[in-house]
């Protein structure tokens, strides 16, 4: 196993550019998972990784080689696609000793690693079929035990889990979790679920046009989002926004929106009076209050979701369309006027032209926000 | 019950049709080729005098017997074999590796290329001899079977080309990605990965391109005029002299002549019905 190091690595097609610089850090035996929507140029990172597209410009780094004039074979990494791309006219135990083969490994070395894998992975009684005559989840198995028999420096994901129901989706999740934790391997992940990167990863790095919005951990990005993007794409279902203007007094700060409705905000250092901002707030944060309450606005009920387990409430407050988490089952009437308050210490404030959060207030020296640290400033 | 009656017998009448317009198709495709035979076996002096019989009142191996042992047939035959499996196999090795570049890569004049090459099959061949003749003569290619094996592959490839690269477009490029990673070169890849999988294109190309070479007359008979270089095609013209056509021995070597193209056909047959195939059902 090794570390990789991508350092000011860029990648572009003539004109156009499809990365901007991308520096990252992934430690020995860390689970990265890159996250974002489609085009942001998360694959095209893994394949640069892998050898499969040239680098523009910058270095990767894996172990101490810089590889960045390497073929994919000589890299010593290991790749498990989206289409799992078995080789059809071989049998499954010919797809997973194919690298060993080529390597000419001892024939005994490599039964020996092949039942191995195919124990931890139960693909035993599937050895001589081609691929054809498996299921979507075993052929998922085999293309991981394509990469795991040959003991590679790094595993590279690309959304290998897109092609699978949901359910078989969930329990291949916790799959490759655990064989992580077995193999301890340095694992690079791509995905453009938010739900997998937060379930899967070690770090999670957000990426948004070619620029690496936010690297930290899951709970990091999803508690403390650098900007809007992060924001909007972590968490389901998804952080609510509201825009307005900030009123500022000397003791308080408040949000007012364009009905004239005002909430106050916990202060934050950068907001000033005048400034266009958005309110962030995840559908936990906000709840059902009674009229009284203060700070409580009216809201139209649009829409009720029961989900079994909890309900997502559905309103509009100032013009903005709201989720609201709750774990009660509320037997509002559609179009009734209910009131909700937000947790203001959980809500989140962006500068509208930045889109950048404005952290709040900093107690102490030292719990400094991690969020921007990772964060790309080209 | 009595739906169901009436349903099997809607499905009988159904399937009837189905199977007698086939059945009248090839018969109507097929006819043409039992008159062949039937022409052949036909001894020369009841030719004309039995009038229209589906099957001769006595046949005759004569017609066969003349065609291989006193005509220069064997040696037509050798030629058309020669010419038309160099053509369909060097045809087919430079579309194999053109379809793959074509599939796989991007690179500058690719458009301008794929233009180029559809141009060349816009024109008739007719109007192509001439220069063909003028440019092959000085090289001391006319009168050559390499000089015919050079012409009908430069004129298979472009299409043969086209085919190739629609069997590597329904090829997965993750699965030589895969290779590479598992230690292939690209070639390699290209070779133990990619070239297994396109074995059903290989066949219907080596298929199509053998059989256009088979049955070539135009350049055959322009570029070549000895005995010595001649394909089977020039050679059946031979059965026509100026004052009568000698048809049993001509259909004798049509249906000779037919053996091999059925032979090349027989071994490629597997793979060129899951070519023909290809695509048309969820893998």
């Amino acid at each position: 196993m090794a570390s990789i190091e991508i350092a000011n690595a860029r990648k572009s097609y003539g004109a156009v550019h499809v990365l901007h610089g991308i520096d990252l850090a992934i430690a020995d035996g860390e689970f990265i998972v890159l996250v974002g929507p489609s085009g942001c140029g998360k694959s095209t990172l893994l394949r640069m990784i892998a050898g499969l597209e040239d680098i523009t410009s910058g270095d990767i780094r894996i172990g101490d080689d810089i590889v960045n004039d390497l073929q994919p074979r000589d890299r010593d990494i290991a790749m498990v696609f989206q289409s799992y791309a078995l080789y059809p006219h071989m049998t499954v135990a010919q797809n997973m000793s194919y690298a060993l083969t080529l390597r000419k490994t001892a024939k005994e070395r490599i039964a020996e690693s092949l039942a191995g894998v195919s124990e931890i992975l139960g693909l035993n009684a599937l050895l001589d079929r081609r691929p054809k005559a498996l299921s979507g989840g075993q052929r998922q198995r085999v293309a991981m035990g394509r990469a795991i028999v040959r003991k590679p420096r790094a595993f590279l994901f690309d959304e290998p889990l897109s092609n699978l129901d949901a359910r078989l989706r969930e329990q291949m999740r916790t799959e490759i979790r655990k064989l992580h934790r077995r193999l301890n391997a340095t694992s690079v992940y791509v995905t453009h679920d938010q739900i997998e990167a937060m379930t899967m990863a070690d770090r999670i790095v957000a990426m948004h046009d070619g620029i690496i919005q936010q690297v930290g951990t899951p709970i990091e990005i999803y508690d403390h989002p650098a900007n809007i993007f992060v924001a909007s794409f972590i968490g389901s279902p998804a952080m609510n926004f509201l825009h307005g203007t900030c009123i500022k007094t000397d003791t308080t700060s408040a949000i007012r929106f364009a009905d004239g409705h005002i909430l106050p905000v916990a202060p934050r250092p950068g907001l000033y009076a005048g400034q266009e901002i958005t309110l962030g707030a995840r559908p936990e944060h906000v709840a059902i209050a009674a009229p009284e309450t203060p700070g409580a606005l009216p809201a139209r009920v649009d829409l009720i979701e029961p989900m079994g387990l909890s309900t997502l409430i559905h309103v509009t407050l100032a013009g903005h369309e709201l989720k609201i988490f709750t774990m009660d089952r509320p037997a509002f009437a559609i179009d009734s006027t209910i009131h909700i308050a937000f947790d203001i210490d959980k809500t989140h404030i962006f500068d509208r032209n930045s889109e950048l959060r404005l952290p709040p207030v900093i107690k102490a020296p030292e719990e400094t926000t991690k969020e921007t640290s990772g964060a790309n400033g080209t | 019950m009595v739906l169901s009656g009436r349903s099997r017998l809607g499905t009988t009448v159904y399937w009837a049709t189905h199977y007698l317009m086939i059945a009248a198709f090839v018969a109507f495709a097929l006819f043409p080729l039992f008159w062949l035979l039937k022409v052949s076996v036909t001894p020369n002096d009841i030719l004309y005098t039995e009038g229209v019989r589906m099957w001769p009142s006595r046949i005759t191996w004569d017609n066969y017997a003349f065609v291989l042992t006193k005509s220069s047939f064997p040696h037509f035959f050798l030629n058309s074999v020669i010419v038309s499996g160099s053509t369909a196999f060097i045809t087919t090795i430079i579309a194999a590796m053109t379809g793959y570049a074509f599939s796989r890569f991007a690179f500058r004049g690719k458009v301008v290329i794929i233009a180029l090459m559809l141009i060349t099959q816009m024109f008739p061949l007719v109007m192509l001899i001439a220069p063909i003749f003028r440019i092959l003569a000085p090289l001391g290619l006319t009168d050559s079977l390499t000089g015919l094996i050079i012409v009908y592959t430069a004129f298979n490839v472009p299409f043969a080309t086209f085919l190739m690269q629609s069997f590597f477009d329904g090829i997965p490029r993750d699965l030589e990605e895969a290779a590479m990673i598992d230690g292939n070169t690209r070639f390699e890849a290209f070779r133990k990965i990619i070239l297994p999988l396109t074995l059903p294109g290989v066949a219907a190309t080596l298929g199509f391109v053998f059989t256009a070479a088979w049955s070539e007359l135009l350049f055959a008979l322009m570029l070549v005029s000895s005995e010595s270089a001649s394909t089977f095609p020039v050679g059946l013209l031979s059965f026509v002299s100026k004052f009568s056509v000698d048809f049993g021995q001509m259909m004798a070597a049509g249906v000779l002549a037919l053996v091999p193209a059925c032979l090349f056909f027989l071994l490629i047959q597997r793979y060129l019905v899951q070519g023909l195939t290809a695509g048309a059902v969820k893998g």
